[in-house]
């Protein structure tokens, strides 16, 4: 019998079948059209983005809400080109991505064809890896590899480009084989002297602190982290990334430090005795100046990535490993001993009580956006997914929202996308089309990517966006009033245009607004009774809030800056 | 200045020189030589990248995070036969001719076309010699040079 001969376009659908994709959400285009064809007859679910940008980052919000592969798709030259920020969000944030963008023919490559970019070499320092596929047959083995290296070890994207002529090539269907990559072998199980040395450290500790981030949540480890911190009364602070990983609201949860961290969250780390970090990467938010860190800590520090380790703080115990197996192993070895840290418990206490965060709500004043979260989260009766934009709401809502599950709280955190919000939300409200998705954004955010709000009416995704509307670049303002002299060059925006309800409306959503504090409750409740559409309010707030407290750039963690009195002493 | 020699090896796969340099100079990292070519291993390169002390420990481990990187080794400089080549050509006339080609020999560097007003040299031997050598010749005007990134092995002492 002769094998069936199929083309390269179908055996990358047929490939992704096998790898159990979904949902991929994509733009189509020149060289990547023969994929679009066998697409069209696949089981799997295409969103189409109205930018590459916006679909890569809904293949990102697809993947951090559920933890599993996110899968983007875009054409040759520019829908490669316009890949490279999601790509690079997504390193930075390790969130498992698989791009597959077409190239143009293999005999034309080099020669500067319509719609040509050197798409491995751009993406070269945005991806974990990538391949360019020249021959049909590699297909099944290189996605299978693609996925692999994706979703293990430090997770994180990858490109596979295909020239068109490849995608066209016919050959027969090649199983992949196991997978042999001698230079890839994450290192999973931590070394058992490691953790006994960990163990001993956190023993004789009477000021240890958990500091944990996005590597709880990509090792699915947040209950092994909960049992290890009730078990010996560790406090823990959550990063950015990790906010989530260890429920808001309970005793021993500190939340965020940082340069807007909470006051108690940022200094329980400077009179910590022992930092044991885990899944974090000490990032200059975080650490502000590294030399004022953290000082009387020792530093146990865990990672599976061992490039982290000791590439900003040294560690006396370095461990690599999955935070799961490590956490596992401390538990293990801890067994039976008894922590001295009641009254370091105390002390953070009293210390949250006595600098709490605050904003200031007038009944008849600006609308503040920490006292709009508060009521969001109080009209909000199950879990919801939030996603955010970068600038002064995202730190708003990591402050203020009360995370008490992993996956729950999108944001672009090591990068810094503005736009990442609304596409991020559509991609999470993808996989979970019955749970609430809440795109919190800003308005200068909402600006960049705003056009997805169309995707999400059309294909009947029903995301519920809040613009935070200062009519400014918001945190750029906070700066230029701190920093510049309040100079506030190129941070205007206006609250007026765009028009955001009739934008909403114009694009198929319901548009709502709210501009004082009786709105606030009517339009919640009204957004939140209607699912079958997205809606967006356009929420009107004070342009001169400013996000405290606040470590200046560069600064030391001992200095934290609480409100607007401090400032006069910088 | 404290220099660390690591020897890599690599899968022979596209790109994979692009990969390692990228990440070099991504990282802001010094290198003072990098060389590659084929092993004794099919579909397998060995790289030979000399860098500075301060920077070996983050070399290595982002070098290791590219998946075409199988194995880095950084050589003990005790135990490390190190070598480069270098080709030179310099300008003679009747006058400095014997001169030129005494200290070339002097010098160990090898012969390997003469002619009218030139003649061009090829050397190997440690940086230090090879350093000698061109300061050897510059005098005599150095028409050309190049050299070769440098390579190191491993001794079983």
């Amino acid at each position: 019998m002769t094998k069936e001969l199929i083309t390269g376009a179908e055996l990358i659908v047929r490939s992704l079948e096998h790898l159990n994709v979904s949902t991929v959400f994509g733009v189509p285009g020149g060289a990547i059209l023969p994929a679009y064809d066998p697409l069209y007859d696949s089981p799997i679910r295409h969103i189409l983005a109205r930018h590459e940008q916006g679909a890569g980052h809904m293949a990102e919000g697809y993947a951090q809400a559920t933890g599993e592969l996110g899968v983007v798709i875009a054409t040759s030259g520019p829908g490669a080109t316009n890949l490279i920020t999601p790509l690079a969000n997504a390193l930075m944030d390790s969130t498992p991505l698989l791009a597959i963008t077409g190239q143009v023919a293999s005999t034309a490559i080099g020669n500067d064809a319509f719609q040509e970019a050197y798409t491995v070499g751009l993406s070269m320092a945005a991806t974990k890896h990538n391949y360019l596929i020249t021959d049909a047959s590699e297909i099944p083995q290189v996605l299978k590899e693609a996925k692999y290296i994706a979703t293990s070890g430090r997770p994180g994207p990858v490109l596979v480009d295909v020239p068109k002529d490849i995608l066209n090539q016919k050959t027969s269907w090649v199983e992949p084989k196991d997978l042999d990559l001698p230079g890839y072998k994450p290192t999973i199980e931590p070394n058992p002297k490691m953790i006994q040395q960990a163990a001993s450290l956190i023993k004789s500790s009477k000021k240890p602190i958990l500091y944990v981030g996005g590597g709880i949540i990509h090792s699915k480890s947040h209950k092994e982290l909960y049992d290890l911190a009730t078990s010996y009364n560790i406090p823990v602070v959550t990063t950015l990334m990790g906010r989530g990983a260890f429920p808001d609201g309970h005793e021993l949860c500190l939340e965020m430090p940082g340069m807007h961290g909470n006051y108690t969250a940022t200094t329980s780390i400077q009179d910590s005795d022992l930092l044991i970090a885990i899944g974090v990467r000490f990032d200059d938010r975080v650490t502000a100046n590294p030399d004022f860190f953290a000082q009387n800590a020792k530093v146990i520090h865990a990672d599976i990535d061992p490039a982290e380790i000791g590439k900003v703080r040294e560690a006396q115990v370095p461990i690599v490993g999955d935070a799961k197996n490590v956490l596992i192993g401390l538990m293990e070895a801890l067994k039976g001993s008894e922590l001295d840290t009641a009254s370091w418990i105390n002390d953070l206490k009293e210390m949250k009580k006595n600098f709490p965060l605050s904003y200031d709500q007038k009944d008849d004043g600006p609308l503040k956006v920490p006292y709009v979260l508060e009521q969001l989260q109080n009209l909000t009766e199950e879990e919801a997914v939030v996603v955010s934009g970068v600038g002064q709401h995202q730190m708003w809502i990591s402050q203020h929202w009360n995370f008490t599950e992993p996956n729950t709280w999108l944001n672009s955190g090591g990068l810094g996308t503005m736009g990442y919000s609304l596409p991020a939300a559509i991609g999470a409200q993808t996989a979970f089309p019955d749970k609430l998705v809440l795109a919190l954004d800003g308005d200068g955010c909402f600006q960049m990517t705003c056009q997805e709000l169309i995707t999400a009416s059309t294909e009947n995704i029903p995301v519920k966006v809040v613009v935070f509307n200062n009519g400014n670049h918001g945190m750029v303002r906070q700066w230029q009033k701190i920093f510049y002299n309040s100079k506030f060059s190129a941070s205007e925006l206006t609250h007026h245009t765009p028009d955001y309800v009739k934008l909403a409306e114009s694009m198929g959503a319901v548009g709502l607004r709210m501009t004082k504090k009786d709105d606030v409750k009517k339009i919640f409740t009204e957004m939140l009774n209607i699912n079958d559409k997205p809606v967006l309010i356009d929420c009107v707030v004070d342009p001169d809030d400013m996000v405290f407290p606040m470590v200046p750039a560069g600064g030391s963690n001992d200095q934290v800056i609480m409100n607007k009195e401090d400032l006069k002493q910088l | 200045m404290s220099e660390r020699i690591l020897s890599v090896l690599v899968e022979d796969k596209p790109g994979v020189l692009a990969r390692v340099s990228s990440t070099i100079s991504r990282r802001g990292f010094n290198i003072n030589s990098l060389s590659v070519g084929p092993t004794h291993i099919e579909g397998r390169s060995k790289m030979t990248i000399v860098t500075e002390l301060d920077a070996v420990e983050q070399v290595k481990k982002q070098l290791n995070k590219l998946v075409n990187v199988i194995k880095i080794v950084e050589l003990d400089p005790e135990m490390t036969i190190e070598t480069e080549v270098l080709l030179l050509k310099v300008s003679i006339n009747k006058d400095t001719q014997t001169s030129v080609i005494e200290k070339a020999n002097l010098s160990s560097a090898k012969s390997v076309d003469v002619g009218q007003d030139y003649a061009i040299f090829e050397m190997t031997g440690s940086s230090k010699d090879l350093n000698k050598f061109e300061k050897l010749m510059k005098p005599f005007g150095i028409i050309e040079m190049v050299r070769g990134g440098r390579i190191a092995i491993q001794s079983n002492l």
